[in-house]
């Protein structure tokens, strides 16, 4: 299908994007992979795309103070090359060669994918495995707000009608820190069937501090708080016994298979995360 | 002013082409109405396919899920380019020798994804290559004959450096 008819601005400053969003159905255009996927479906018809792919200083991915900022318009790609990401955001480099394909990942941004929040995409379970979070900016100018309560329900995050995600930030990892990561999808790149991304602190020969955000299993990435707590006791058993998931059935596998499966995938992302130096 | 058609320049296959395109054409849709480049084609039109994949600044793209407005000064190219100039003369010549399509609606996608893993340079494995051509569906091969093709041309193009 074809996109239904729309007007489209490139704009050459966050102020300007953000004025623009004050127009009824105005949407921004950052990677457009998802975006024009839904235009093309029809799935969604915005009167105006904002385009900000030509906005100067949202591209950079740098360390710093014990945290790692990716700028929303960095594309998948250049993050899965980025030293910075390999060394101090292991998590979301074992994600990356998950999302999409390599066209996909060309053009794809980091924020694009967080601000659209699908519930089986990677990168929002990622951030909330991290305990990360975004800025944004709107009329009344920055914010920063947690993971935690960014994710609000099926493609609805906390951002304003008017607000513009801006950057991600993650703790930078230590030596202490493990992450799990592990996905089931009928085709490499495709959207999950269910997934699992994880940290946790090496604490002796045990875990503390264990995130397990499941994504593919509800409206937003969801956090299995019971089975944390069991695999920090390290008991990997009694940690997918206590997996209080309560996914859907959808297209791809009933809720009774993507149940079976996040336990499947915790058992493997379990092992990740007791591995000394994962 | 927001505009529903803007005035666009940019370089396909080495030629300057000016047009007027509505903001909502996608790229691979400009690119067969507004240039009559026909090898790009139209599968799914939701980024899963990979029928629809060009080069935009020397990367690959989906063409369906990039507007022509956001190419604006861009170089882009598609299979004619490729073709013609010569690049892929090899890949071309192994994909017929292997049987490495049959319908052809995917191979222009598909030829265009090879060539740009094999433009890196090393000797991709079998895996390297699966992987890499992940995002491009074939209905007809079932691939093995696609993968023996893109391995025959990086081992002949090692040799030949």
């Amino acid at each position: 299908m074809k996109p239904a008819p729309f007007a489209y601005k490139k704009v050459r400053s966050l102020d300007e994007a953000v004025a623009l969003l004050g127009e009824k159905e105005a949407k921004v255009l950052a990677g457009g992979q998802s975006l024009i996927a839904t235009l093309n479906m029809r799935l969604s018809s915005p009167s105006l795309l904002i385009d900000i792919n030509g906005l100067d200083g949202l591209s950079g991915i740098s360390e710093k103070g014990g945290a790692v900022e990716v700028g929303a318009l960095a594309r998948h790609a250049q993050a899965e090359r980025s030293d910075v990401i390999a060394k101090h955001a292991p998590l979301i480099a074992r994600a990356l060669p998950h999302i999409g394909h390599p066209a996909i990942r060309n053009r794809g941004t980091l924020g694009g994918s967080i601000a659209f929040a699908d519930p089986a995409a990677e990168l929002p379970a990622c951030l909330l495995a991290l305990d990360g979070e975004v800025d944004a900016t709107g009329p009344k100018g920055k914010r920063t707000i947690k993971a935690q309560d960014f994710f609000r329900g099926l493609f609805e995050t906390a951002l304003a009608p008017q607000e513009v995600l801006t950057a991600i930030r993650v703790p930078a990892a230590d030596k202490g820190a493990r992450v799990g990561f592990a996905e089931l999808a009928r085709r490499h790149g495709d959207y999950a069937i269910v997934g699992l991304a994880a940290s946790a602190r090496a604490d002796g020969k045990g875990l503390s501090n264990v995130r397990l955000a499941y994504f593919g299993v509800g409206n937003t990435p969801v956090r299995a708080k019971k089975a944390e707590a069991a695999l920090a006791s390290g008991n990997i058993e009694a940690a997918v016994a206590a997996l209080d998931l309560d996914p859907n059935d959808d297209v791809q596998a009933t809720a009774r298979l993507k149940k079976h499966l996040a336990g499947v995938l915790l058992r493997r992302v379990a092992k990740q995360l007791l591995e000394a130096g994962s | 002013m927001n505009s529903y058609a803007l005035d666009i320049a940019l370089t396909v296959n080495g030629e300057r082409v000016s047009k007027r395109v509505d903001a909502r054409k996608t790229l691979v849709d400009f690119l067969r109405d507004d240039l009559a480049l026909t090898g790009s084609h139209v599968g799914c039109e939701h980024g899963v396919c990979g029928a629809c994949t060009v080069r935009v600044d020397g990367e690959i793209i989906r063409g369906c899920l990039m507007l022509a407005a956001q190419c604006d000064g861009a170089t882009v190219d598609t299979i004619e380019g490729m073709s013609d100039s010569g690049e892929i003369a090899d890949l071309q010549t192994a994909f017929e020798q292997r049987n490495a399509l049959q319908c052809g609606y995917c191979t222009p996608g598909m030829l265009a994804a090879a060539q740009d893993l094999l433009k890196r340079g090393a000797i991709p494995s079998r895996d390297d290559i699966r992987e890499h051509l992940s995002g491009n569906y074939c209905r007809c091969t079932g691939y093995h004959a696609i993968v023996d093709a893109v391995e025959a041309v990086a081992q002949a193009r090692a040799k030949g450096r």
